[in-house]
């Protein structure tokens, strides 16, 4: 048993005693040396599982399953925590009280100026995110699932702006509504088969029980994850609630929060169903994704504030793990594992690039004193640190080399082709266009020539060079070599050989 | 005869959900659903899960209930709403009907016999020396899933808390009326809350061999502070209160902590030390149910006022 | 007909009356509302299901009793968080309406 899994769970928690008790100053460093810790130990676990080759797992308080809750990191887990908690130390440093702050009157820091609460969050989120990838207990999960909510609803409101407080109502609400038809989906399984450990109830689908009911429940828990990721045609919610957060606020939200129900998403139909489901299911996730990157495409083109822009390009870009389903769902083994390993890293790109993207954005804003498109013009002389990692991170969206959406896109196209799946393949390259339009746009303006008088700031540059660390980190993922990933499938299928007796 | 009453009970629940759901006013809504959680309460004694249908009266009606009430007198008369569109409520209403009736056909078709944990639950429970199984789930066999569950209900109140204007929250919490308490209501805390509060503890006594525990003492504790508030018997503590922090704290971080040192005593997270299992589980469960008494209270007094105006 | 499946039954129908709630309603009380009963509907079918798993002297499956415990509070939480939303919203609205001339931007 490994007891590291425990630590990914409970050590970001440990930072919130200081925060709470403590004067923000001092919780501030120890929320952020508890992030760099959680970092460090998603590494120790991606160790072990790449060392030891299988899964590691713990059973919390010695009761195995299915009486007991098990932790069980696989390669998939291992990559996203790893990509999760680089995001957070991140962006935690970017919202970091740092030389100059309080004396400088500054509107748009990370913390909106309640680094206690917004570190509290943060931190809470480390938490929920690991418990998402780790837990294999469908109630665990919506333990996990809430926790994420409760932490990530407040973040869009720190500021307490009327707008903001009604996107973060918004956002519970369906956030709610998600976790109910989650929860229904789990109490039909639970009746079904008297265990929610996603092990064993992998075997007992594999043999063809529970039939329509089993069905329904993983359609009931699908769409609750859905409406919890903003998934077409649920992401209504999504961009009031990402664009008027924070800069730092929605970063997370937007690069790892929505990648926790992906993330189950992708466990439940690659894991749990037994694959002729998958098969029947996926297909209508891929429609739901075509449609996401579509239409959230062409309203990212017609958005006028930098903020709203990036945020339905985020809607948009959630689409394209759902293209992942029906290819990664087929019975060619090597074309599928090629759509599994292009889905994964299509998650590990974007979060990375788009968490630069919002921090860039937020410094542009803070820089020019608003986000208009219009008035961006000349920016990049103000804020060239940022243009650049915006510009940057605008590269894995458009899909272009060298970038982990480049490599992402290739792997998805290239399955999508050898499959026959030509309308697949169209919507990949249409998306890759439309947000070639929209980054584009954005950096045009920037390098024009200004209008006007630009103002006297400057851009907050330690903070600018933190965007373009994870602006280039969403760059050196594109340096995967274009073939699956072994690292990726080790602990599938799932199970709990090795710890129970 | 007992079909007959449960049949009976099912239909009231059945007009009170539609109570809750189909009445324009705000008020009546909430009131009925008040009442429609005592019956879910009621309901969940006919079931025999006498724990669950303690914390749904507790919680789930009774702090809900003053939490809904709260927010109907401090909302604004609701606008006229713009007349929905005529066909709304006919569809809306044959969706409900078709969801309800494929769950139905759902819940008719669950296998017989029904699988079920019980057989596992009762050869554990010798060896953590609770008479209470729901107890022993709670805090032994799924306590990972109990301890955050103790950091979500933390979160809400640091999500309500980030509501205040005041970034360090450090005031008093607005009062619940803004008029003195009238002379009933400060007698009835007087008489009501000793008896509440013993009421409190002894859930929290029984609960680890009988039906009760934490959370539905927690809850009964909370309703006592909140009387005596309410009764101008004791004042809001200011929310930057180091004490106060620290119980709020106990709960969740005790229990962690206990977490912690089950690795030192039983070789595993979230273990119990062999032979004092039992000593150590109410330990826990006092720390949590302080915790949820002052986080319950805290969470219907609101958001912390302004550091001047308190 | 046992009374477990009376009451699954009864779940089903109040689920129904939830999603019929959350349909109709025309503010985000009566949603925060809606989601309540939904969740009552949900919990109790899951009753339903630990009554039936009634075995080795328990008179009903102790592990979704639990579960339902963990999950009222859960649903309690929310409730809390929306409410405090709602609150601090229509309260800043109410403040802001009076002085508001006309002023869209945000």
């Amino acid at each position: 048993m490994s007891a590291l899994l425990v630590l990914a769970v409970t050590a970001p928690l440990l930072g919130l005693v200081p925060l709470f008790l403590l004067g923000p100053r001092t919780g501030e460093r120890a929320a952020l040396a508890m992030l760099a810790v959680n970092l460090a130990v998603t590494a120790g676990i991606a160790e072990q599982v790449a060392q030891g080759g299988r899964a590691p797992g713990y059973f919390v308080g010695g009761f195995a399953p299915p009486l007991g809750v098990g932790l069980r990191a696989d390669g998939f887990s291992a990559a996203m925590m790893l990509m999760a908690a680089l995001v957070l130390l991140l962006t935690g440093l970017f919202a970091m009280t740092g030389p100059g702050d309080m004396t400088r009157k500054v509107k748009a820091r990370g913390s909106a100026g309640r680094p206690a609460t917004f570190f509290i969050l943060l931190l809470s989120l480390a938490c929920a995110l690991n418990l998402a990838f780790l837990a294999q207990d469908l109630f665990t999960l919506y333990v996990a699932l809430e926790l994420l909510t409760f932490a990530a609803v407040p973040l869009v409101c720190l500021e307490g702006k009327a707008g903001q407080l009604s996107a973060a109502l918004t956002y519970l609400l369906f956030a709610l509504f998600g976790s109910v038809l989650y929860l229904l989906g789990v109490v039909l399984v639970y009746g079904l088969f008297g265990t929610l450990d996603i092990a064993h109830l992998a075997g007992l689908l594999a043999q063809g029980t529970g039939g329509a009911t089993a069905a329904a429940a993983l359609a009931l828990m699908s769409a609750g994850l859905m409406a919890k990721a903003a998934l077409f045609p649920l992401h209504l919610w999504l961009p009031p609630a990402h664009s008027g957060a924070p800069p730092a606020a929605s970063a997370v939200l937007s690069a790892v929060v929505i990648k926790a129900p992906l993330f189950l998403l992708v466990r439940l139909w690659s894991d749990l169903a037994p694959l002729p489901l998958t098969q029947v299911a996926g297909p209508i996730f891929a429609v739901c994704g075509a449609a996401a990157i579509v239409f959230c495409g062409v309203v990212a083109l017609a958005q006028e504030r930098l903020k709203l822009l990036i945020a339905y390009s985020t809607a948009a870009q959630i689409g394209y793990l759902c293209l992942m389903f029906p290819l990664a769902a087929s019975d060619d083994g090597q074309w599928s594992a090629l759509a599994w390993t292009g889905g994964t890293l299509h998650l590990v790109s974007h979060a990375l690039s788009k968490a630069a993207m919002f921090l860039a954005a937020g410094l542009i804003a803070e820089t020019m004193g608003h986000d208009r498109l219009s008035g961006l013009s000349g920016v990049g002389r103000l804020a060239p640190v940022s243009v650049a990692a915006f510009g940057l991170g605008g590269l894995s969206l458009m899909g272009l080399p060298p970038s982990g959406g480049f490599v992402a896109k290739v792997m998805l196209l290239t399955s999508a082709l050898q499959q026959g799946s030509w309308w697949i393949a169209t919507v990949v390259l249409a998306g890759g266009l439309l947000a070639g339009g929209y980054v584009l746009r954005v950096v045009v303006i920037a390098l024009q020539h200004p209008d006007a008088g630009l103002p006297e700031a400057r851009e907050c540059r330690w903070r600018a060079l933190i965007a373009l660390a994870l602006a280039f980190g969403a760059m050196l993922v594109g340096f995967m070599p274009l073939a699956p990933l072994p690292f990726l499938d080790i602990g599938r299928p799932l199970s709990w050989e090795g710890l129970l007796p | 005869m007992s079909l007959l009453f449960d049949a009976v009970l099912c239909l009231l629940l059945l007009l009170g959900a539609l109570g809750v759901v189909a009445t324009g006013a705000a008020r009546p809504a909430v009131i009925a659903f008040i009442g429609y959680g005592l019956l879910l309460g009621l309901a969940w004694v006919r079931l025999d899960a006498v724990d669950v249908a303690l914390t749904e009266i507790a919680i789930g009606s009774g702090i809900s209930g003053v939490v809904l009430l709260h927010c109907v007198r401090a909302l604004p008369a609701p606008p006229r709403a713009p007349a929905a569109h005529p066909m709304l409520r006919p569809l809306a209403a044959a969706i409900a009907v078709a969801i309800a009736a494929a769950l139905a056909l759902a819940v008719l078709a669950l296998p017989e016999p029904a699988p079920t944990r019980a057989a596992d639950v009762a050869a554990a429970l010798p060896a953590t020396d609770l008479g209470n199984p729901v107890t022993g789930v709670l805090l032994v066999f799924r306590a990972l899933d109990t301890l955050l569950e103790k950091v979500v209900l933390f979160l809400s109140l640091v999500g309500v808390w980030a509501l205040s204007r005041d970034p360090a929250c450090r005031g008093r919490p607005a009062p619940l009326s803004p008029e003195p308490a009238p002379a009933p209501s400060a007698f009835l805390a007087r008489v009501l809350a000793p008896i509440g509060v013993l009421v409190g503890l002894y859930l929290l006594w029984a609960g680890a061999d009988h039906p009760g525990g934490a959370f539905q003492s927690g809850a009964v504790l909370a309703a006592m502070g909140l009387l005596l508030v309410m009764g101008d018997q004791i004042r809001v503590p200011a929310a930057g209160n180091r004490s106060l922090r620290l119980l709020m704290l106990a709960g969740p971080f005790g229990f962690l902590a206990v977490g912690f040192a089950g690795w030192a005593t039983a070789g595993v997270f979230l273990g119990y030390p062999p032979g004092a299992e039992k000593a150590v589980i109410i330990a826990v469960e006092v720390a949590i149910t302080l915790s949820i008494a002052v986080t319950l209270a805290l969470i219907v007094l609101g958001p912390p006022a302004d550091e001047g105006r308190s | 007909m046992t009374g477990a499946l009376l009451f699954g039954l009864a779940g089903a129908a109040l689920v129904g009356c939830g999603v019929y709630g959350l349909l109709t309603a025309s503010g985000a009380l009566g949603r925060i509302l809606g989601f309540n009963v939904l969740g009552g509907g949900v919990f109790l079918i899951f009753g339903a299901v630990a009554r039936r798993g009634a075995a080795a002297g328990f008179s009903a499956d102790p592990v979704p009793q639990a579960l339902v415990i963990t999950g009222i509070v859960v649903a309690f939480c929310a409730t809390a968080l929306a409410v405090a939303l709602l609150v601090r919203l229509s309260t800043m609205e109410a403040r802001a309406a009076p002085a508001d001339a006309g002023e869209k931007e945000t």
